[in-house]
């Protein structure tokens, strides 16, 4: 028996490294970090996770913090999103743009007032890090905080949990953020999150990691999950991973991330690939990114093709596994939009074996995101 | 009826000239959560150190590689509709697939019980 993962090299240890070993977190290579896959099983706490609330150690992104006079235009210069009609305290997500149009990588931005704080893939954040630096105006700078810790509350009953260490924390909305203190500890806290649920991110200091760690998990609400839940409910929930399902090969046309463009940046321009991404709008990108059902009970995943009535290779499966939530089998694949209509029937083909797929809208499991104040 | 393992953790159980085969408890372990489970039918020739199954969990496939050659005679159809069977009882009820060995001294080469144990507790 053997996995078909490749393991990368010179893997560092992140802040709760000891506190996830002590757990029963199962390290794996991810990032070029060790992070836990699992603790208990990827099928218990990805279950956990949407009837309840799962703790994410998410440090491994990249925190950065983006200041200076004109850092809103200098951003609109990067992504699409409208960075300059965000208000204090809201958030978007965006997509850090090439030349061409193609994802670079994909991101949450908020308005701080006094900063605009970014958080960015782990596996390209020495990339975007670079990429944003080679292109600031002298008057903006870029912080990388690679000392905080990023953590993830998700779940249903992650605001239960969170407002009892946070009192006012419930009083946040979907793509709101703001600052707070858990057990006097400084806190940047959103209400957002990668698993379609209602949830939390938390930003502190990573010396504190472990202390706010252990007061979120002795909420009878929350266990902590590892990355192997984090990546089957963020498929449920129709959202691409990064390196998986966009990579700069990718617009956001393709990627079906139109919402992602701003309406004045649409109208006035000024972002990498502008006048492509428009085009691609209008007339439609060669391949879209659309959900599958797949039939039978054996998993499809990345790297699986997506084949016409004659064998040829019209697409790819770019993530694809078991929904613990619907007990079958779904994919993320990019087709060309005249195979990908809803319902539409499509062949796969992985390892030479045929498979059957009905093209099916995202999400997988409906969001439950809180947009309104209770 | 002597058991025998390989590096890369499936078990064969011998019985003269035929054998059964499956994964073990630790391999179960590290896979996680199985849900597919693909066995190869009666009639099919394997060989010794080549993929002879396919074993799905949540997070990945991983190939499943004969311990020995020989001739599958039966594979474990209960695995279709609970591959979980793989999880609860790898060296029970979770076995994958019954052969009739074609070198019954390629079992030589394979660990025991304790030195398998030592291998797993030297990971």
């Amino acid at each position: 028996m053997s996995e078909q993962d490749d393991a990368p090299i010179e893997l560092e240890p992140l802040p709760l490294d000891a506190w996830h070993r002590a757990r029963g977190g199962r390290m794996v290579p991810f990032a070029g970090y060790h992070m836990p896959v699992q603790y208990e099983g990827v099928m218990a706490e990805h279950l956990w996770t949407r009837s309840s609330a799962g703790l994410f150690d998410v440090s491994h992104m990249g925190q950065l913090s983006l200041s200076g006079e004109g850092v809103a235009q200098a951003l609109e210069a990067l992504l699409p999103g409208d960075m300059a009609g965000l208000a204090p305290g809201r958030m978007r997500y965006s997509l850090l743009l090439g030349e061409d149009g193609g994802i670079l990588d994909d991101l949450m931005a908020t308005n701080r007032g006094e900063d605009y704080y970014v958080v960015v893939n782990g596996a390209t954040k020495w990339d975007d890090i670079a990429h944003i630096h080679e292109h600031l105006p002298e008057s903006v700078t870029l912080n990388h905080m690679d000392d905080k810790a990023l953590l993830a509350l998700q779940g249903p009953k992650a605001v239960d949990a969170l407002a009892r260490l946070v009192p006012g924390v419930e009083s946040l909305v979907f793509m709101t953020a703001g600052a707070f203190t858990i057990d006097g500890v400084e806190a940047w806290i959103s209400r957002s999150g990668y698993t379609g649920e209602d949830g939390f991110e938390i930003s502190i200091p990573a010396d504190a990691a472990e202390r706010v760690a252990e007061l979120l998990t002795a909420q009878p609400e929350v266990k902590p999950i590892g990355l192997g839940a984090r990546d089957s409910l963020r498929l449920e929930a129709g959202l691409p991973l990064y390196g998986h399902d966009l990579d700069p090969a990718t617009t956001p046309v393709m990627a079906d991330l139109g919402f992602a463009l701003s309406k004045r940046r649409r109208e006035e321009g000024g972002f990498p690939g502008h006048a492509r991404i428009m085009a691609e709008r209008a007339d439609g990108a060669p391949l879209k990114r659309v959900g599958l059902m797949v039939d039978g009970r054996q998993p499809v995943r990345e790297g699986a093709r997506v084949v016409d009535k004659a064998g040829r290779e019209i697409g790819r499966v770019t993530s694809g596994g078991f929904s613990p939530t619907l007990g079958r089998n779904i994919a993320m694949a990019y087709l060309p939009p005249a195979q990908g209509d809803l319902y539409a029937e499509v062949r796969l083909e992985q390892r030479g074996k045929p498979f059957q797929a009905t093209v099916t809208a995202m999400p997988f499991v409906p969001h439950r995101y809180v947009r309104k104040g209770v | 009826m002597p058991t025998y393992f390989t590096k890369e953790h499936e078990w064969i159980a011998v019985e003269g000239d035929t054998a059964t085969v499956g994964i073990t408890d630790y391999a179960q372990a590290q896979l996680g959560d199985v849900v597919f489970v693909e066995v190869p039918p009666a009639g099919t020739q394997v060989e010794k150190g080549k993929e002879a199954a396919v074993v799905e969990s949540v997070k990945a496939a991983s190939d499943v590689y004969a311990p020995v050659s020989g001739e599958v005679t039966e594979p474990n159809g209960a695995l279709e509709g609970d591959p979980s069977l793989v999880n609860t009882a790898p060296e029970g009820e979770g076995w994958f697939f019954k052969l009739t060995l074609s070198d019954p001294t390629q079992v030589d080469g394979l660990m025991d019980a304790a030195a398998y144990k030592d291998f797993v507790a030297g990971l």
